[in-house]
């Protein structure tokens, strides 16, 4: 009995569904911060996916004959003080913060999640537990708390991905046990309930699925903010052990000594930063629009 | 109000508590001997470990520890450098001016600036100036300051001579780093004003306002303006996180001395007893701020009753 009512519930949701999808799917083409952004963000991926197809340099070989070249037809970055030619630098860095934004976002989404559903749908003193733990988390400057994860876990972009994962958690935890909160009070679930669904049923299969919405929306800006943490990190000398390692924190970093002669040192990795980090929130903000309309600001 | 606040402050002590066993254990987290640690890289017996030990009363059972930390912390011992073995607590207090200096004053500049800007994007709703201001303030967020502050010593320094480039003392050696920390919180600044000044102008009263026949600017400034800015203000007591952040990134960028550059200090050089005390302070600190901005929401908001 229980599981035919539950089988025609499924029948009927899945044909609202493909529907709604398809709405869903004209809104999300329609946003012009959403299709911008994707497409900024495609060209920056596919440069530093294919970074060793667009460039024959070597992002890390030296030629000291052209060291300190300005951007010419040769270089058209320029070279850094190693006479590595900056364009191959910065397609190479892509790869690293983007794989170091998006791990870190995945570490602290996936716990911050699991701690927000348990807390949300469990209440009482499990609740109480883990957000007093989220409060204490909170009460510290995210990237304060993640460099002083990497001064106990030691200096490497490894750990760095750690730290910014791990002190980020309390966003997820927080947005995720809100819309828990708000989602478990809903009619459905007490349908789900009363036809004998059991805890884990309902929080993986009715619960999750519906706080999606505002998971993506806050991974999203989230994995800008994990990129900018990460290359402050590694600027501030925290990250690789190895400075000629192509990252763009490190090359802003390296870039410093020749802030008064030779500025493309900096401009480029910077602007990659910049760009990087306007296009994925320029996405979150379309996609908080079409997915989310009450977490407009 | 009274009751309220004496409320909060109980509720934040459960959360002072967690902090201080954390900051407590955090010695503890570290691979190694804290004392060995202490001694550094110097030549050690074992008898002058064992002496360390005994003086840092790490031979003592984890809850002894624990109690005689919390003691010392009460007395506002919070440990000695590793470094320099100077005391962290007077440390941190001899810095507090400097970063107060740098955090207030570009908090101020970084509030005016990004309340215009939403102000200006509200009112221009829906053209291609409120596009062009939205812009501008997700280049704000997007920037990060270490490209940005570089860029102004560039421009202010190196090209124009304006300001110097490095050091503190000097209002003028102020400006660069707190427009550097204005420019962080700006962006955001501006589109929680824009959202929340849209909310405000669909409001009745302001209709009211309107339709009584005042000027388009009246309204805005005594009706609108007022109710928009209650969301800024919460969301200014959370920019400390923010602001402290970004003051270890300005400060070592700018040369300047303060809570970010001796926290950074401390982290590189792997000053634990140093990073453990300034964990403390900061968080301590910020829990008041907390308090501090529910009860400001409160003045400001006469809506909001606590009690």
């Amino acid at each position: 009995m229980t599981e035919r009512a539950l089988q025609v519930m499924k029948t009927d949701r899945d044909e609202g569904a493909s529907q709604a999808w398809r709405m869903l799917w004209r809104r999300i083409v329609r946003n012009r911060s959403i299709v911008l952004g994707a497409v900024v963000l495609t060209v920056i991926a596919l440069g530093s996916i294919f970074a060793h197809e667009i460039s024959d340099y070597d992002p890390l070989k030296m030629s000291p004959r052209d060291r300190l070249q300005p951007p010419n037809a040769t270089y058209i970055f320029g070279t850094d003080d190693f006479g590595t030619d900056i364009f191959t630098r910065v397609l190479y860095g892509g790869r690293v913060s983007l794989r170091i934004g998006i791990l870190a976002v995945a570490i602290a989404a996936s716990i911050g999640s699991v701690l927000g559903l348990v807390a949300g749908f469990q209440g009482g003193w499990v609740d109480a537990v883990i957000m007093r733990l989220i409060d204490v988390m909170l009460t510290f400057p995210g990237i304060l708390l993640a460099m002083a994860i990497v001064a106990v876990l030691g200096k490497s972009l490894t750990n760095v991905m750690i730290a910014v994962g791990i002190s980020t958690v309390p966003i997820y935890a927080r947005v995720v046990r809100a819309s828990t909160l708000a989602i478990k009070e809903l009619d459905y679930i007490t349908s789900a309930r009363s036809l004998g669904a059991s805890g884990t049923r309902i929080l993986a299969l009715h619960i999750f699925p519906n706080l999606l919405a505002p998971l993506i929306v806050v991974t999203t800006n989230g994995i800008a903010s994990a990129i900018i943490s990460a290359a402050a990190l590694s600027f501030l000398g925290l990250g690789a052990n190895n400075p000629r390692i192509a990252e763009w924190g490190a090359m802003l970093n390296a870039g410093r000594t020749y802030l008064r002669t030779a500025t493309w040192l900096m401009n480029f990795p910077g602007l990659a930063i910049m760009i990087t980090v306007m296009a994925i929130n320029l996405l979150g903000d379309g996609l908080r629009d079409v997915l989310d309309p009450r977490l407009k600001t | 109000m009274a009751k309220y606040l004496a409320g909060r402050l109980l509720q934040a002590i459960p959360t002072v508590f967690l902090v201080l066993v954390l900051v407590f254990l955090m010695l503890h987290f570290i691979p190694g001997d804290p004392a060995e640690i202490f001694l550094g890289e110097a030549p050690t017996t074992p008898e002058l470990l064992e002496r360390v030990r005994e003086q840092m009363g790490l031979h003592l059972p984890l809850h002894e520890q624990f109690l005689n930390y919390i003691g010392d912390v009460l007395r506002g011992d919070l440990g000695r450098s590793l470094n320099d073995k100077r005391d962290v607590l007077t440390e941190i207090m001899r810095r507090i001016p400097y970063t107060a200096e740098l955090t207030v004053t570009g908090l101020v500049i970084g509030a005016v600036l990004g309340v215009a800007l939403g102000i200006f994007a509200a009112l221009n709703h829906g053209n291609f100036l409120d596009s062009a201001a939205m812009i501008l303030a997700l280049v704000g967020i997007s920037m990060p300051i270490f490209w940005s502050a570089p860029l102004m010593i560039v421009l202010f320094s190196v090209n124009l001579g304006w300001f110097p480039p490095l050091g503190q003392g000097d209002p003028e050696q102020l400006i660069m780093p707190a427009l550097t920390l204005a420019f962080l919180s700006a962006g955001s600044l501006a589109r929680l004003t824009r959202s929340s000044m849209l909310e405000v102008i669909q409001q009745e009263y302001v209709l009211t306002a309107r339709s009584k026949g005042l000027k388009g600017r009246v309204v805005i400034l005594r009706h609108a303006l007022r109710n928009a800015l209650i969301p800024v203000v919460t969301v200014l007591g959370l920019t400390f996180g923010t602001l402290m952040a970004g003051a270890v990134l300005t400060e070592t960028i700018f040369s300047r001395l303060g809570l970010g550059s001796m926290y950074f200090k401390g982290v590189s050089d792997k000053d634990f007893t140093l990073v453990q005390g300034m964990t403390l302070f900061i968080a301590t600190f910020y829990i008041i701020i907390n308090i501090v901005t529910d009860l400001l929401y409160a003045l400001i908001d006469p809506r909001i009753r606590y009690d």
